[in-house]
């Protein structure tokens, strides 16, 4: 098996592979993600405390007590973490070697079919490089503005964020790349698979506009709900916030879901 | 009808453009043509006529690769040769170019060495069939949509195309078109994983570069090949690395 993976892997067509299956659990992460993070608009489940906190803790929880505290969101995140190195480094040798097989260009050069969104899929992934470290530096580890930053109080470091334009502009930037990327690669994972024919074509189109809207809108909300005042200061201070999450919800896992419903 | 001319002039590894004019063409003259009658008027004067390859004017034979405008076989659904000066406007000045990839040098002017898709086709453009009296037409039962599809595919005239107008100098659809073409007909079945494995390898070997799905070798063909036989191509790849060949006499543990 690992030497059919290193076969394949030494071809062109392997790397485009790599780079498929590993944007497709990218892609299925942002739904994941997305799906959470609209938890923002949800009531508070108990006085003091928002939903969205009450989610991540739960997050941590998943599996305790046979895994350990946290155990499930760091697997997720090394693999997310392997999934854009590899799709990084997949993209930069198919690059190379593309610019190898076609070095001197046309003095003019009229496209025919290629959209933009597939022309600038360098551009949109580097720029999703560069946001992705950023928006782990601002709302992972919280070293953007430390001084405006509380572990495990979401909702508040959202709102000390995203009251401010200079940080809705810094998003918005991210999410149209992410939209621009995904516009043309939830569709090309298809055609490198060889899903794709003439009969599907529509439906797979219809997929990758139809994510690219998603999370373009769905992302986005979050930021301009703060901006324009639609969601407001959290619920409690964030020292003290973070105190009512220990002691009132030890299981948040088996919690949660009741308090929601409530 | 007259034109001025930016073509591609090059001898040996540099090439630079030169300007030309020509005059009193014919309007249903086709580009060949044109070029044709430049090339004495070059000649006449004690010129070099322009280097450029044609062999069947009529769409067949793939050899007639130019560049015009921008585009290959000047983007109008044909190949060069089925091109008319009447599609270009009185006076227009045309850039003309050769193919440019990698795997394509420039021979001279706009002639290129397509060799490489040659050798392509000899590591696993073939099927095996016995060599002896003819067997009866019907003897092997064939779905017409499949012989159909496989004709499609066939009709793949090797002009390279599809390289030329791709950003990435890959040789997808060719490659594509030539695997599928013998990998749908039953005939084509017993070496069809082979076939796909060696013809990919030997594709990127000759210096193609990697498909980024961008669709513009399609928009280019002249034979209106789909890049749906890329998407077989991928499959059957994938399939040839990681399944093919199982191994036959592997053991299996009932517990
Ligand atoms: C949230 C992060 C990301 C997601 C969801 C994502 C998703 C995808 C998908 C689905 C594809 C299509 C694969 C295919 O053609 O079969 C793709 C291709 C590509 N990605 Fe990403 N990607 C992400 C991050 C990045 C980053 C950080 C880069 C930075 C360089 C990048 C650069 C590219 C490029 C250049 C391609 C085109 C590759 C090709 O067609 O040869 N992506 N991406
Ligand atoms: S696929 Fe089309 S463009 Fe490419 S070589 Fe064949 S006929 Fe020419
Ligand atoms: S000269 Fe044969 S296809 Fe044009």
């Amino acid at each position: 098996m690992s030497r059919r993976l290193v076969a394949l892997y030494r071809s062109q067509l392997g790397k485009k592979v790599v780079v498929a299956v590993t944007g497709l659990i990218m892609v299925g992460f942002l739904v994941v993600h997305l799906a959470g993070n609209l938890k923002v608009f949800l009531p508070d489940p108990e006085p003091g405390v928002a939903d969205i906190d009450v989610y991540a803790e739960a997050l941590r929880e998943i599996g305790v007590p046979f895994l350990p505290h946290g155990a499930v969101v760091w697997a997720t995140r090394l693999a997310l973490l392997a999934a854009v190195i590899l799709h990084v480094v997949c993209v930069l040798q198919l690059s190379a070697q593309s610019r190898a097989a076609r070095r001197g260009g046309y003095a003019e050069r009229r496209y025919q079919r290629a959209t933009w969104a597939a022309r600038l899929m360098m551009v949109s992934g580097l720029t999703l490089l560069v946001y992705i470290v950023f928006h782990l530096a601002h709302l992972t580890v919280g070293v953007v503005e430390p001084d405006r930053f509380v572990h495990g109080a979401l909702y508040y470091n959202l709102y000390e964020a995203f009251t401010r334009w200079p940080f809705v502009l810094i998003y918005t930037v991210g999410m149209a790349a992410v939209a621009f990327h995904v516009y043309h690669g939830a569709w090309s994972v298809f055609q490198t698979l060889g899903l794709d024919s003439p009969e599907r074509n529509r439906l797979f189109r219809g997929v990758a506009i139809g994510l690219a809207i998603l999370f373009l809108v769905g992302f986005l909300s979050i930021p301009f709900a703060f901006v324009s005042g639609v969601l407001g200061p959290p619920p409690s201070p964030p020292e003290e916030h973070a105190g009512i999450l220990q002691a009132g919800f030890a299981t948040p896992a088996d919690n949660a879901p009741s308090e929601v419903q409530r | 009808m007259n034109f001025s001319l930016k073509i591609w002039r090059q001898d040996g590894s540099q090439g630079r453009f030169e300007d030309y004019e020509v005059s009193d063409v014919s309007a249903d003259s086709s580009f060949l043509e044109m070029l044709d009658q430049l090339n004495d008027q070059l000649t006449e004067s004690g010129g070099d006529p322009v280097a450029f390859d044609s062999d069947c004017r009529e769409g067949v034979c793939g050899t007639c690769c130019l560049v015009i405008n921008g585009r290959p076989h000047g983007g109008r659904g044909g190949t060069t040769c089925q091109l008319y000066m009447r599609h270009f406007a009185d006076g227009e000045t045309i850039t003309i170019e050769p193919w440019r990839a990698t795997a394509f040098p420039v021979v001279r002017d706009l002639v290129v060495d397509r060799s490489a898709f040659d050798r392509i086709i000899q590591s696993g453009g073939y099927i095996t069939v016995h060599s002896g009296p003819k067997p009866e037409p019907n003897t092997m039962p064939i779905e017409p949509e499949v012989a159909e599809e496989a004709l499609d595919a066939a009709s793949c005239i090797g002009c390279g195309a599809c390289v030329a107008a791709c950003p990435n100098g890959a040789a997808m659809l060719f490659t594509a078109a030539k695997i599928s073409h013998l990998g749908l007909l039953p005939q084509g079945q017993p070496e069809r994983m082979e076939r796909v494995r060696s013809m990919v390898e030997k594709m990127e070997d000759e210096g193609f570069g990697p498909c980024r799905n961008y669709g513009e070798c399609e928009a280019a063909c002249p034979k209106d090949i789909s890049i749906k036989f890329i998407g077989r191509m991928n499959r059957d790849y994938l399939r040839a690395t990681m399944v093919e060949p199982y191994d036959r006499r592997g053991k299996m543990k009932p517990q």
